[in-house]
């Protein structure tokens, strides 16, 4: 009886006996939620316009973020080292396209998915060689991002909100909007959504595979300067970042794979759930760090109801 | 010449179905079991067991089993470092429970909890396919690691949170534990793997070999032609976990003599994946040769810039070794995308025919 109650009843009873501590609770959770769904959107990019598995989205975000550090700890001005920053995941897109993916055109899926953890690799090693493996500070104050927080006092509690997640769930709601404008409206964006669709009838009205592939990883790049930014300002820089990547992939089963709107809703919502999961039943019951394991598992029964996650294209076989 | 198949007839249906129909496979084989039983043990030194034979065994064993659900059967699993440690936990309270249980035992019977585990969360499987799937099992990578963290009855409460291995003998020789000679444990590990890929050699080219091949193809058709997609996926996962478990268990008993969780994390899973993509989906040679290649690789770049005379410091050979190891994935998936097997099967089908070009 004592176990019935500790799982059912006294977790919302804590929840509603300290509003303001849910509240702060539901924030945190949308926060990281945000950067859940901007990773798992690097992901869906890619795999909507090449059918790739990309593993490499999160190192790109490990690397984005240790470029810009890097550079500004050589001396560059932080209103250089973000264009510099962009310019070198633009070198790191076409060079991926030029020696790795264009070698292995039309070969199985999951040899492209291997080879995007050869990739990962490759990146982790050479951003050790050049950068160090230590723990490093993000620009934040450089780059204009404020660092204060507001304070309010709801139901005669106390939240706290960082004006920098605040910048960050702005910012990427910005981002977002800029990026389905593009992938709707610019004729760019047409032809990607295309090649998504048919690679073949693609091509053969013109549209050129490898300068897609070159501008798809390019924004999957910038998509992962951005969340290195914001993930690196409340956490640092180092290469321990590289376990949110894995969080990113309970996002897309649960989203489904091709799915935009999937990304940004299975973001948000196991950003949220965990955290709701982890302060109210996994500390109290569980030993605490549950976050590691509750995405997977959550998506993982979803899927057993969905197989092809919420917002996903239905599975049709033909034999 | 020295590999022509030309002459040998097959006058039984007895003879047609031998595990090496072709006569020059049989002794080829028969070469490298003696270079592994005889020669090897003679001629290696304690850092070669230590660093590269044993090693290079015991992931050819946790491949062969991944390779059996991935190669085999089509269901891609990125849990495999779990599955290892369910295997290397259950022998661990084995051990300690039953102390006077004999070791071979023990690990035999470690088998069954991984292989049990692995079922259950293989399950999913008869619904979720591809991609879905893969990260369906990293669900199983994350939550087991946890509970081995966790759940402090499996390492016996012990304060590091890590497992010991005990001293233990057999029949009188020390086998495992921090007192063990290295050939011992060789022969060991040896004896295990020769059985297993006996065993598995058999399994892949029988009935259910034959049924496991049909659902990778296609699993629909395969369905249609009357085959229990359910007995046949699970069978699936049943025998790679156990596999699996058994790698698991005589990795930490008979090689790293100690384990922490999290030498049970997705790195061991990504590490075992590569070994049997490099060496080949759906052979029990690659697993072999991919094993040998991952594993020699990072004994010879740390020892290779030493012998150039270029001073390295060690953690830059780390660096250096991951960046080495991405390059090489990609560079063989590149140059041979059906592994190194291929490479064997291409160089006998030439040896056949040879010295004629046709």
């Amino acid at each position: 009886m004592d176990f019935l109650n500790s799982i059912l009843i006294k977790p919302f009873a804590d929840m509603f006996g300290a509003p303001d501590f849910l509240m702060q609770v539901l924030w945190e959770g949308l926060v990281s939620g945000v950067l859940y769904a901007l990773i798992a959107l690097g992901f869906v990019l890619i795999y909507k316009s090449s059918r790739i598995f990309n593993f490499a989205q999160g190192i790109m975000v490990v690397f984005a973020a240790l470029t810009l550090v890097g550079l500004h700890e050589k001396g560059v001005p932080a209103w250089l080292a973000l264009p510099l920053t962009l310019g070198v995941m633009y070198l790191l897109a076409m060079s991926i396209e030029r020696v790795v993916l264009r070698p292995l055109v039309n070969q199985p899926d999951i040899i492209l998915f291997m080879a995007t953890i050869g990739i990962t690799l490759f990146l982790i090693g050479f951003g050790e060689i050049i950068f160090g493996g230590e723990n490093k500070v993000m620009i934040t104050e450089q780059l204009g991002i404020p660092t204060g927080s507001w304070e309010f006092e709801p139901f005669g509690g106390f939240l706290s909100i960082e004006q920098r997640d605040v910048t960050a769930v702005v910012g990427a709601v910005l981002l977002v909007a800029a990026l389905l404008l593009f992938l709707n409206k610019s004729k760019m964006g047409r032809a990607i959504r295309a090649l998504g669709d048919d690679h073949q009838a693609a091509l053969s009205v013109g549209i050129s595979l490898s300068t897609i592939w070159v501008v798809v990883w390019f924004i999957a790049g910038v998509i992962a300067l951005a969340t290195g930014i914001v993930w690196g300002s409340r956490a640092g820089v180092s290469f321990a970042l590289e376990v949110i990547a894995y969080k990113a992939l309970p996002v897309l089963m649960l989203g489904g794979l091709e799915s935009v709107l999937g990304a940004i809703v299975g973001g948000l919502a196991i950003g949220i759930l965990e955290k709701l999961f982890e302060i109210y039943w996994g500390q109290p019951i569980l030993g605490g760090n549950t976050e590691t394991w509750f995405a997977f598992v959550l998506a993982l029964i979803v899927l057993l109801f969905r197989p092809q996650g919420l917002f996903g294209e239905r599975i049709i076989e033909r034999v | 010449m020295l590999y022509r198949t030309a002459g040998q007839f097959k006058t039984t249906y007895e003879a047609d179905h031998a595990l090496f129909p072709v006569r020059q496979d049989a002794i080829l084989l028969g070469i490298i079991l003696v270079v592994a039983w005889v020669v090897l043990p003679l001629t290696a030194n304690e850092f070669a067991f230590k660093a590269l034979l044993v090693p290079v065994l015991i992931y050819t064993l946790a491949a062969l089993g991944l390779n059996i659900l991935t190669g085999y059967a089509g269901q891609l699993s990125l849990g495999t470092g779990a599955f290892m440690g369910v295997g290397a936990y259950a022998c661990y309270k084995i051990i300690t429970i039953f102390p006077e249980v004999n070791l071979l035992v023990a690990i035999a019977m470690s088998g069954f909890f991984s292989a049990a585990v692995g079922v259950a969360f293989g399950v999913p499987s008869l619904r979720i396919k591809g991609f879905y799937l893969a990260i369906a099992t990293l669900a199983a990578q994350f939550f087991l690691v946890w509970l081995f963290e966790k759940w402090a009855w499996l390492y016996n409460y012990s304060a590091s949170g890590a497992i010991q291995v005990p001293t233990i003998e057999m029949f009188g020789v020390v086998v495992a534990g921090p007192n063990a000679k290295a050939i011992t444990q060789y022969y060991f590990v040896l004896a295990v793997v020769t059985v297993v890929t006996m065993l598995a050699i058999n399994i892949t080219r029988g009935r259910i070999g034959r049924i496991w091949k049909s659902v990778r193809d296609m699993d629909i058709a395969a369905e249609l032609v009357g085959i229990n997609l359910m007995k046949a996926k699970l069978s699936a996962f049943f025998v790679s976990s156990y596999i699996v478990g058994i790698a698991g268990a005589l990795f930490v008993f008979l090689w790293r003599g100690a384990a922490e969780p999290n030498l049970f994390d997705i790195p061991l899973s990504f590490r075992v994946l590569f070994i049997v993509i490099i060496g080949g989906l759906g052979s029990i040679l690659g697993n072999y040769l991919g094993a040998m290649l991952i594993v020699a690789l990072p004994v010879v770049l740390s020892y290779l810039p030493g012998a150039l005379g270029i001073p390295v410091s060690s953690s830059m050979v780390e660096h250096l070794n991951t960046m080495v190891v991405g390059a090489l994935i990609i560079f063989f998936l590149i140059v041979e995308p059906h592994g190194l097997a291929r490479f064997w099967a291409v160089l006998r089908e030439k040896l056949i025919i040879w010295p004629f070009p046709h």
